[in-house]
């Protein structure tokens, strides 16, 4: 019974949320909402709870795809139904079906309106993701990363604010295209193998030239999703009109799919490129790392600032992974973990304020650690952590990342260090305004602290927040192995003999 | 004799599908309004029978009838069944609306059946005539329906638009042929094919025939520059008739290229493929871009349409195997989609109101979700977001193109798709993000709303298996063409 669940695990993992999500459609009752929600939080519990076994059951010592499953899906493309996780996806995975228990619970009394079609959107989101993290053949791999764009635009559309129609058109749109040049690629990569699977591509021989077309179509893919730095426009907008559930999903985990896929396909597959392409990949980290700071110093939208930091904490991701070293990498991809905690928690805690007061925008607060004081507590230790303080999350992937470019270059770790000083302006800058003074008027003066379901949710972020920045060996454990597998790939070239 | 037997074996679905046609016309002079709904009943059986037949008859091999004229094989079987199984889906989904404006008549069975013959024929045709006469059986009984409800001035200008237009392609085609002719001396197609090998040298006067003929196809595909009459014919045309003319003749459209240009002027493909190539790329521009800007369905759908067939060109237009059955694969998916959605416009429909107009889906999630959820699925299906059919058809023939060499068209397909994605999107925000206009009940027989949502599912369950489909689009092409 063990064996078979530990051998179908990641099926588990996909389907158990999609089947939950279906069936809450058909509890549609926005008068008697309460079997509705209840259905979706034992449905994204039991999913998080199928999930658990990729840690506790992963074998440490191996950098390899493990739990795999296989059976030819469409034999006319030789596409196969090929699932499998490494030291990299499991996090990202836990990370995905834990992250939509929070936000089921973010919902409860929030979401009024369509009930069952909001729930049931997270929960297949969930599931697509998963399978995302854990598709090892191409096509596989790109219905579940072009799927998951559908309820995610339903979600801004339908729950968003006033400007969430060009919001969430602009965020289709956006991903679309750059996901259709990577399915170019994908099928230019099948005519020279005769497959689809991953593995192949990795083993594959390509000239440097063909080496950088592909590895550019996957960043049009990639670059837009994380987002670096120019094409990352979409995402404020989306930020600002989506409801906090999806918010917290994309800046979670819609982002880290963008991570991920760079350290699954266009680094391993296109290694050459990748290290001659690196000085342009880390300026433009670089540059969302410092100027985007700099723009989210003056953003007057508390969801648009924090969308902004997000951009410019991925900036340490990309740097991370470009900067080709064992502590880069790792850094890199505690980063995406931490900034999967952090940037949750400060979406809901902006959604906390606006349930109560219905306004983004800082200048309508001011004081509020006076009305809402547990609240405040949480708040400002998010802020911390956003800002990379010591002790917590936050602090460890951004030291790493830094570490890391001093060995490369020093000037890099010099302009990505600014981020400690900005990322606290920005951040504490804002807790003043919104937490601290006096009571800026009658809205904040009427203001509940939170209350039970909220606390609880906040308090568990709190704990992770606290934990991985205390210690981080648990995370650093299951990337380790694969960490070290992917660099030792990434070090030999993949040129063909004579170039 | 026994020739004559094996004749009539081989067009066996034809004649019973003629003959039901005919048993039609005369039972509904003696049915009284009120039972008229048996000429229904007794056109779905005549779809019903000639599939039994066609399916029994069915044989890997390929059989010729009439002196060469008529050919049975796997791809002319495959699509017969298919294009039953349309006209029989476009019965059950226009009933209704008939009913509600006085064209439920035994015609309107008739000349649907006649022109489900016609499109048999186009699909069996071995011969530039057998050919011809199918196009004409199935363009004359079009032109009829369109002009059926005769009151209607718009329909009667679409007609008449479609009538003039379309005798001129006939002429353009029927003059490429005679040129053909001269040259090869032969109508059977694979007289030609054998002359054009022999004589390798060519010739002006066949690459002059050769574009007649490919304008004529151009007409009947709908593919850019011979696209002016498809929206006006669509925006006309009662919904139950554009349903008609954007779907199953697709298939048979397609069986008439492959027979032309693949079988008979396969030594040309050289020159055939630049055609194909610049009328694909045009479609595809033109298609998406003005959708756009269209603010009635019906006239969106048309230019969606010419898109679609932008992309069907472009598995044609790599003249391999491999892109035939991708070809083929992509018309079949597009039929199951363009008839789902032109049912759901039926579906909004009622007496005196027409649901063609952008603004009529507003909001039709809080009216209906699960209508909603229907045309979800058929519009990213349409716009070729993964994992509904429409990505599959999409992958095959950009594959196929890869395949054979065209990269950067490849590219340039992908990125007309991102704009294509917008006007369906935009159907997407109507239903989903405002706020409903129109606040009537969906009344509709249940039998229409089950076959809508099998029609729609199909193209998510496809979607999620599109093997089986697949192999037998590969089937059909392998079996007849190599």
């Amino acid at each position: 019974m063990l064996e078979y669940f530990l051998q179908h695990i990641l099926s588990f993992s996909i389907w158990l949320p999609i089947a939950f999500g279906v069936a809450v459609l058909f509890t549609a009752d926005d008068s008697k909402p309460a079997p509705t929600r209840w259905l979706a939080l034992i449905g994204s519990i039991a999913s998080f709870a199928v999930t658990i076994p990729l840690y506790t059951y992963f074998n440490f010592a191996d950098g390899g795809f493990q739990f795999q499953e296989r059976f030819l899906w469409i034999a006319s493309f030789n596409i196969n139904y090929h699932l499998g996780a490494d030291g990299l996806a499991v996090p990202l995975i836990l990370l995905t079906s834990f992250t939509t228990v929070i936000v089921v619970m973010s919902a409860w009394e929030v979401i009024e309106k369509r009930v069952a079609q909001y729930m049931a959107s997270f929960l297949i989101m969930s599931g697509l993701m998963i399978g995302v993290f854990s598709a090892l053949d191409a096509i596989f791999y790109y219905v579940f990363w072009e799927a998951m764009l559908i309820p995610m635009f339903l979600v801004i559309g339908i729950w968003g604010g006033p400007n969430r129609v060009y919001a969430t058109v602009k965020f289709f749109l956006y991903t679309l295209l750059g996901s259709l040049l990577m399915l170019v690629a994908f099928i230019y990569m099948y005519h020279q193998t005769g497959s689809f699977a991953i593995t192949d591509y990795y083993q594959m021989p390509m000239s440097l030239n063909v080496q950088i077309l592909v590895f550019l179509a996957f960043f049009a893919a990639f670059a837009v999703k994380i987002p670096m730095w120019p094409v990352h426009t979409w995402l404020p907008d989306a930020h600002v009109e989506a409801p906090t559930g999806g918010s917290v999903v994309l800046a979670a985990i819609a982002l880290k799919l963008g991570g991920y896929s760079f350290l699954r396909f266009a680094m391993p597959i296109a290694p050459d490129a990748a290290h001659y392409l690196s000085h342009f990949m880390i300026t433009l980290s670089l540059i969302a790392i410092v100027y985007i700071a700099l723009v989210a110093l003056v953003q007057k939208d508390m969801k648009k600032l924090i969308a902004y930091s997000s951009i410019s904490h991925m900036g340490f991701v990309t740097l991370g992974f470009f900067i080709f070293n064992n502590l880069g990498l790792e850094g890199a991809i505690v980063q995406m973990i931490s900034h999967g905690f952090i940037s949750a928690a400060m979406f809901l805690c902006v959604g906390v304020l606006y349930d109560r007061v219905h306004s983004r925008q800082i200048e309508a607060y001011g004081g509020v650690a006076n009305t809402m004081p547990a609240f405040a507590a949480f708040a400002v230790l998010f802020a911390m952590a956003n800002s990379g303080l010591p002790g917590t999350s936050g602090f460890v992937g951004e030291f790493m990342v830094i570490l890391g470019s001093i060995q490369t270059n020093f000037w890099y770790a010099f302009l990505a260090s600014f981020t400690l000083i900005f990322g606290a302006a920005y951040t504490l800058w804002m807790v003043k305004r919104v937490f601290y003074g006096e009571v800026a008027n009658d809205n904040v003066a009427a203001l509940k602290d939170l209350n039970k379901r909220e606390f609880l949710i906040l308090a568990i972020l709190a704990v992770l927040v606290l934990a991985v920045g205390i210690y981080p060996e648990p995370l650093t454990n299951v990337t380790n192995a694969t960490v070290n597998q992917l660099l030792s790939h990434l070090s030999h070239s993949k040129l063909p003999a004579g170039f | 004799m026994e020739n004559i037997r094996y004749d009539l074996i081989t067009a066996l679905p034809e004649m019973i599908l003629l003959g039901m046609a005919m048993l039609v016309l005369i039972a509904d002079l003696f049915l009284k309004q009120s039972n008229r709904i048996a000429i229904y009943g007794l056109s779905q059986l005549a779809l019903l029978i000639a599939a039994y037949f066609t399916f029994t008859t069915h044989a890997p091999g390929v059989g010729y009838a009439f002196g060469d004229t008529f050919v049975d094989d796997a791809m002319s079987d495959v699509l017969k069944l298919m294009i039953y199984l349309g006209t029989s889906l476009i019965f059950v989904y226009s009933r209704q609306y008939i009913q509600q404006r006085n064209m439920f008549r035994g015609e309107f069975y008739a000349l649907v059946l006649f022109s489900v013959v016609g499109m048999m024929i186009m699909v069996s045709g071995q011969n530039m005539l057998t050919l011809y006469i199918g196009l004409e059986l199935l363009s004359l009984s079009l032109y009829a329906l369109v002009a059926m409800d005769r009151d209607n001035a718009r329909a009667t200008e679409a007609a008449m638009k479609y009538f003039v237009l379309g005798a001129l392609a006939s002429g353009m085609l029927l003059y490429g042929m005679s040129m053909i002719y001269g040259m090869t001396g032969s109508l059977n197609l694979a007289d030609i094919n054998h002359a054009l090998m022999n004589d390798a040298k060519t010739h002006s006067v066949l690459i002059l025939g050769l574009v007649f003929i490919v304008a004529g196809l151009a007409f009947k595909l709908g593919a850019v520059p011979f696209q002016m009459w498809v929206p006006d014919v669509y925006e006309g045309s009662p919904t139950a008739i554009t349903m008609l003319i954007s779907s199953v003749p697709k298939l048979a459209a397609f069986a008439f290229v492959i027979r032309l240009l693949a079988q008979g002027l396969q030594t040309m493909a050289v020159d055939w493929q630049q055609m194909l190539l610049v009328m694909a790329v045009l479609s595809i521009i033109i298609g998406n871009v003005t959708a756009i800007a269209q603010t009635n369905l019906k006239r969106m759908l048309a230019y969606s349409t010419i898109s679609h067939i932008g992309f069907v060109l472009f598995g044609l237009m790599s003249a391999s195997i491999n892109g035939f059955a991708s070809a083929m694969f992509y018309i079949s998916s597009y039929v199951l989609m363009s008839l789902a959605g032109f049912g759901v416009i039926l579906l909004l429909s009622r007496k005196g109101f027409e649901a063609d107009k952008l603004n009529d889906l507003k909001g039709l999630n809080q009216r209906s979700p699960w209508t909603a959820f229907l045309m979800l699925i058929i519009m990213f299906s349409m716009a070729g977001v993964p994992p509904t059919l429409g990505f599959y058809a999409k992958f095959a023939v950009l594959q196929a193109a890869l395949q054979a060499g065209f990269l950067w068209l490849v590219v340039f397909a992908v990125l007309m798709a991102v704009i294509g994605a917008f006007y369906y999107l935009r159907v997407i925000k109507l239903m989903y993000f405002d706020e409903p206009l129109d606040h009537h009940p969906i009344q509709v027989p249940a039998d229409m709303r089950v076959a809508l949502s099998v029609n729609a599912f199909a193209l998510l369950f496809i979607g999620l298996m599109p093997q089986g489909l697949m192999s037998l689009c590969a089937y059909a092409i392998v079996k007849s063409l190599s």
